[in-house]
C-alpha cells in the first residue's frame, strides 16, 4: 500500500502543480486572452483526440461521428446553464454540466456500440455517419435549442484550469483502460475480431466500454468548448468537425497517448496560424489527412508511447507468470 | 389521386438522380470494397462544370451532357490513379479516410472559388404537358429519361460485354483475376470513370432541376445517394437504383407532410433502421470475413 502511494507521488504531484500553474496563470498576466484561448484550445483538442483514438485506433475501427457525440454534450450542457439554472453558482454548476453532458454523450454511445456488435468496418463507419447527421439535423429541428440559429449568451466558464483538469482525467482514464485487461481485449478485437472471441475475449464488453468511454469523453469536450466559444450550434458540429479530430488522430498515431497530445497541439496551432486563409484553411486540413494516409497511415506515434505516459506496474503480473510455467513443467 | 401521381412523379425525377449517384458509389464497392467518399463531390464538380461550360460556350443540352460526363471521368480516373490507388494494399481503414480527404479537398476548394450558391441557367424549352390533369415538365422527361437510359446502358454493359465480365470477376476475387491476364487496373480505372462520368450527368439533371448550385452539394445531395446505395445493399447495382427510388418517395412524402427540414433527419433515420435489420442493405449479401 505504501510502496502504491510512494510510486504515484511523483507524478500526482507534478500534475498537481500543473493544476495550480494552470489556475493561477492567467491572473498573473503573463498569458493573453489570446494565447489562454489557444491553449485551451489544445486541452479540448486533446480530449477529443485521445477519446476518438479509443475507438479509431486502440479498437481499429473508424468512426467519423464524434462530432455528434461532442454535439450532444456541447447542448446538454449548455441547456443546463442557459436554460435552466442561469442563476446558480458557477464552481458548483459548471462541473455538474460538465459531468451532464459527458454523460448524456456517453448514453449515445450505447446504442452506437450495440450496433457495432454485428457491422464492423466500412458498415461501422456508416452507422457513425448516419449517427452525425442524425444529432446534427435533430438539432436544427429542435425549437428550445434555436433550432439552425443555435444557443447564444452561454456563460464563459472554461477556465484553463479546468480545461487542464478535463483533459489530465480524460488521458488518465484512457491510458488506465488501454493497458488493464478491457484495453488488451480491445486491441486484440482490432488485430483480429474472431481470434479475440475465441480466445475468450467479450468482444461485446470490450467494445461497449470503448464506445461508451470514447463518447463520454467527446460530451465532455464539447461542454468545455460550448463555455469556452459561448456560442454554438448545430452546424459547428458538422462532417468537417469530425475530420479536424480525425487529422489529429492519424497526425499524432494511432492508439498512442503521446501521439493523440502530440496531434492535438500541432493540429490547433496549425488551424490557428491558418487563420487568415479564410476559407481555404479547410482545403489544408484534408489534404494533410490524404497525404498522411498515402505516407505515413499510421501516424508520428502509431502504436508506440513515451515512457513517461504508461502505467508503472506491467500488465500481467510476474507471479502469475510463475504460476503458469510451474503448471506447465509440473505434471509431466 | 391527382397529387399522389402528381408527387410520384415528383419521387421518379429525385429518385432517378439519386439512382445515377447511388450507382457510381456501388460500382467502385463493388470493384473495390471501398466506399468512396469523394463521389458525392464528384456529382457535385459536374453541376459546375456545366456552369462553367454554359459561361464559356453556349451549347446545347446534349453536347454539355456529353462534355461534362467526360471531364468527371477524367476527375475520377484522376482521383484513382492518385489518391486510391497507393492505398490499393493499404488497410481498408487508410481507403476511407482517404476518400473522405479528396471529397472534403474538392469541396472546399470549390467554396474557395465559388463561395456562394449560383443559379444554373435553363438549358431546355420550358414546356410543360397535361396527362389527365397531372402535369409533366419538359425537364422532368428529359431527367428521368436520360437517367433511365444511363441506367439500362450500364446494365447492358455489365451483364452482357467482357468489359462488365471483367468487373464483375474483379469483384469476386480480385488477385485471380489477375492471374488470368486480366488487367485489372485499368478495368478499375475504368470502373471509376463510369461512375464518375454517371454522378457527373446527375450533377448536371441536378442543376437543371433544381436550378442553384452550390458546394455543399456534395453532401447535402451526394451524400443522400450514398445512403440509397448502403439501403439497397451497397455493391449491388440493382439494389442502388431500389434504394434511390425508396429514399426518393420516402424524402418527397416527408416533404410533403413535414417541414422540410425534416428530410435530413428521416433519411438518415432510414438508413439506420434498415442497417438495424438488414445489415447489409435490401439486396446486398454479407461480405466474407476477411482478415
Amino acid at each position: 500500500m505504501m510502496d502504491g502511494i510512494k510510486k504515484h507521488l511523483i507524478p500526482l504531484s507534478l500534475l498537481l502543480l500543473g493544476l495550480v500553474v494552470a489556475a493561477v496563470l492567467p491572473a498573473t498576466g503573463l498569458v493573453n486572452d489570446y494565447l489562454q484561448f489557444v491553449l485551451i484550445s489544445v486541452a479540448i483538442n486533446a480530449i477529443l483526440c485521445v477519446s476518438l483514438n479509443l475507438v479509431n485506433g486502440w479498437m481499429g475501427e473508424f468512426s467519423v461521428g464524434h462530432a455528434g457525440f461532442m454535439a450532444l454534450g456541447a447542448y446538454a450542457s449548455a441547456i443546463l446553464t442557459v436554460k435552466l439554472f442561469p442563476t446558480a453558482p458557477a464552481a458548483l454548476l459548471f462541473p455538474a454540466a460538465v459531468l451532464i453532458g459527458g454523460c448524456t454523450a456517453g448514453l449515445a454511445g450505447i446504442p452506437v456500440g450495440i450496433l457495432s456488435f454485428k457491422t464492423r468496418g466500412d458498415y461501422l463507419a456508416i452507422i457513425t455517419l448516419a449517427f452525425l447527421m442524425i444529432v446534427k439535423s435533430g438539432l436544427e429541428n429542435i425549437p428550445y435549442t434555436g433550432g439552425p440559429r443555435g444557443m447564444l449568451g452561454i456563460p464563459r466558464l472554461t477556465t484553463l484550469a479546468w480545461a487542464y483538469f478535463w483533459c489530465v482525467v480524460a488521458f488518465w482514464v484512457i491510458r488506465n483502460l488501454v493497458y488493464s485487461k478491457y484495453g488488451r481485449g480491445i486491441a486484440a478485437i482490432r488485430e483480429d475480431e474472431i481470434a479475440a472471441e475465441a480466445m475468450g475475449v467479450n468482444t461485446r464488453t470490450a467494445k461497449l466500454v470503448a464506445f461508451v468511454t470514447s463518447s463520454f469523453f467527446a460530451g465532455v469536450a464539447g461542454a468545455l468548448f460550448a463555455h469556452q466559444l459561448q456560442f454554438i450550434n448545430p452546424s459547428s458540429f458538422d462532417i468537417l468537425k469530425s475530420t479536424e479530430i480525425l487529422v489529429m488522430v492519424y497526425l499524432g498515431g494511432v492508439a498512442s497517448l503521446g501521439g493523440s497530445l502530440l496531434g492535438a497541439g500541432a493540429v490547433t496551432i496549425l488551424t490557428q496560424s491558418l487563420q487568415p486563409l479564410g476559407t481555404w484553411r479547410m482545403v489544408v486540413l484534408p489534404a494533410i489527412l490524404v497525404v498522411l494516409m498515402l505516407y505515413r497511415p499510421s501516424g508520428i506515434m502509431g502504436y508506440r508511447d513515451w515512457a513517461w505516459l504508461k502505467p508503472f506496474f506491467s500488465p500481467a503480473p510476474r507471479s502469475n507468470k510463475k504460476k503458469e510455467t510451474e503448471k506447465r513443467e509440473g505434471p509431466q | 389521386m391527382k397529387y399522389l401521381a402528381q408527387q410520384a412523379i415528383n419521387a421518379l425525377q429525385l429518385g432517378s438522380i439519386y439512382a445515377l449517384i447511388a450507382l457510381g458509389y456501388s460500382m467502385v464497392y463493388g470493384v473495390l470494397t471501398m466506399i468512396n467518399f469523394a463521389h458525392g463531390d464528384v456529382f457535385m464538380l459536374g453541376a459546375f462544370f456545366c456552369l462553367l461550360l454554359i459561361a464559356l460556350v453556349p451549347v446545347p443540352f446534349w453536347l454539355a451532357l456529353i462534355v461534362v460526363m467526360a471531364a468527371t471521368a477524367l476527375l475520377g480516373t484522376l482521383i484513382e490513379r492518385f489518391a486510391y490507388r497507393p492505398l490499393r494494399k493499404a488497410p481498408r481503414v487508410s481507403a476511407i479516410i482517404t476518400a473522405l480527404g479528396c471529397g472534403l479537398v474538392i469541396q472546399n476548394t470549390t467554396l474557395g472559388i465559388s463561395p456562394y450558391a449560383r443559379p444554373m441557367p435553363r438549358l431546355l424549352e420550358n414546356a410543360t404537358y397535361q396527362f389527365g390533369g397531372v402535369t409533366i415538365t419538359m425537364l422532368q422527361i428529359v431527367i428521368i429519361g436520360v437517367s433511365l437510359g444511363l441506367m439500362l446502358a450500364l446494365d447492358f454493359l455489365i451483364r452482357k460485354t467482357s468489359f462488365g465480365m471483367a468487373m464483375r470477376a474483379i469483384a469476386s476475387d480480385r488477385a485471380m483475376v489477375s492471374l488470368l491476364g486480366i488487367p485489372a487496373n485499368e478495368i478499375i480505372a475504368i470502373t471509376f470513370a463510369i461512375g464518375a462520368a454517371l454522378g457527373g450527368a446527375a450533377g448536371l439533371l441536378y442543376g437543371m432541376a433544381y436550378p442553384v448550385v452550390s458546394a455543399s452539394m456534395g453532401i447535402t445531395v451526394g451524400w443522400k445517394a450514398f445512403v440509397a446505395a448502403v439501403i439497397g445493399g451497397i455493391g449491388n447495382m440493382r439494389g442502388a437504383v431500389l434504394g434511390a427510388f425508396i429514399l426518393g418517395s420516402v424524402e418527397v412524402m416527408t416533404v410533403a407532410v413535414l417541414p422540410s427540414t425534416y428530410r435530413d433527419l428521416i433519411s438518415y433515420s432510414l438508413l439506420l433502421l434498415i442497417l438495424v435489420f438488414k445489415p447489409y442493405g435490401l439486396l446486398g449479401k454479407p461480405a466474407l470475413h476477411k482478415a
